[in-house]
């Protein structure tokens, strides 16, 4: 999660950043502890398990066991790898009933084949974009703990993994090595239009062809995330306003509530008030 | 680190072929109650390496009656999901090492949680 900077993986390694300090806002900050509920309640909402069965899941980069936390409550056991002594020692602390594991992502998953039910991971796969040390090649690392993935995966299962990409390549890169592992799938992007609800999940499908679910808060959600900005052509529609005030004017007004319903807002219907001339008091 | 774990966990490690499974020696264990899902448990009996859990029992001393070979119609068998509970889901592994067989490379276990974490070369 960002703390002063912007990018927490550009500061340091995760092992590093993750220290006691940042551990602790994990277990007190109660804006952090909401998001990471709500992020990984969606996550198990995209991946479809079988109702009223409890399932074995993987946890990737389960921190202080935020995300475990909500797989427990809905009757699920899970085990949860990091690479954070600090976060796991927060994780025990708060007693989760998972198991825990130290271990690092890029060096593949050290587990049977067929082993779990399905895998979630949040906010945790953008970190292996980076490369730590001067031996870490971020495609290998990709490709390896994708591939020790898919095959401690049983047939037809799901991963889904919320990130925070930096750019499109870097999600090029993820969702390329995710593919050569195996994996079908693509990312779900809830709130596509919103900078601030905007979530990214990549949902991927372990040895079975599936239907990519639909993002939140988008119509037109039915595939991968576009490589071009939709909406630029429209940006533009008030260049010509000839002396006039760019940020007044009915057609301005129409178009911000417009814009702020498409980002999920309660706004006023429009009526053949909006936007009328007021008295000159005003 | 809980049995159940322990009979998914491999060495990972670069070039071991047989890193399954690991054998454990544990200076700590503890015993907790956890709550009886008997369709968990016959749900996991399927996947599970059950020579593996039993070797692994035995290496704890917890072994009691677990039956060295998988009962037929486990499934209705409540009593034999009881043993298989505890053993999976109740026996925690808190201070020790994972060893594996193959290589001898150890894996510590501290505070319950195993560290699988490799050194470059093994990468």
């Amino acid at each position: 999660m960002a703390s002063s900077c912007r990018r927490p993986e550009h500061s340091a390694p995760p092992d590093v950043f993750y220290n006691e300090e940042e551990a602790k806002k994990y277990s007190q900050n109660s804006r952090m502890i909401e998001i990471q509920t709500q992020m990984s309640e969606r996550a198990v909402e995209l991946l479809s398990l079988p109702e009223g069965q409890p399932c074995f899941l993987l946890d990737v980069g389960c921190g202080s066991g935020l995300s475990g936390d909500y797989l427990s409550e809905e009757g699920h056991y899970w085990v949860g790898v990091d690479i954070s002594t600090a976060m796991l020692d927060v994780a025990l602390d708060r007693e989760v009933e998972g198991d825990l594991v130290l271990g690092d992502m890029g060096h593949g998953m050290p587990f049977r084949p067929g082993t779990f039910d399905g895998c979630v991971s949040i906010s945790a796969l953008q970190w292996l974009c980076n490369a730590d040390k001067r031996t870490h090649s971020p495609p290998k690392r990709l490709y390896t703990f994708f591939s020790t993935l898919y095959s401690c995966l049983s047939r037809g299962s799901r991963a889904v993994f919320q990130l925070y990409p930096e750019n499109s390549e870097q999600l090029e890169l993820i969702t390329t090595q995710a593919m050569k592992a195996g994996f079908s799938g693509g990312m779900v992007v809830d709130y596509p239009n919103s900078a601030k609800a905007k979530k990214f999940f990549l949902c991927l499908f372990a040895g079975v062809a599936g239907v990519l679910p639909k993002g939140l808060g988008s119509e037109t959600s039915d595939k991968a995330v576009p490589n071009q900005v939709q909406y630029s052509g429209q940006r533009c529609r008030f260049r010509n306003m000839k002396g006039k005030s760019l940020k007044k004017g009915r057609d301005w007004i129409l178009e911000k509530k417009e814009r702020r319903r498409r980002q999920g807002r309660e706004v006023r219907a429009d009526t053949k008030y909006t936007g009328r001339k007021r008295r000159p008091h005003f | 680190m809980k049995l159940l774990t322990h009979n998914m966990l491999t060495s990972h490690v670069k070039g071991v072929t047989k890193g399954y499974p690991l054998l454990i020696k544990a200076t700590e264990v503890k015993v907790n109650e956890v709550e009886f899902n008997p369709q968990f448990v016959s749900r996991m009996i399927p996947k599970l390496e059950w020579g593996a859990l039993v070797q692994a029992a035995e290496e704890l001393g917890h072994r009691q009656d677990l039956p060295g070979e998988l009962v037929q119609d486990y499934e209705k068998n409540e009593d034999f999901l009881k043993k298989v509970h505890r053993v999976l889901l109740e026996v925690e592994v808190i201070e020790g090492c994972l060893q594996c067989p193959e290589s001898g490379r150890e894996f510590p276990i501290s505070k319950g949680i195993p560290n699988m974490l490799l050194n470059e070369d093994e990468v």
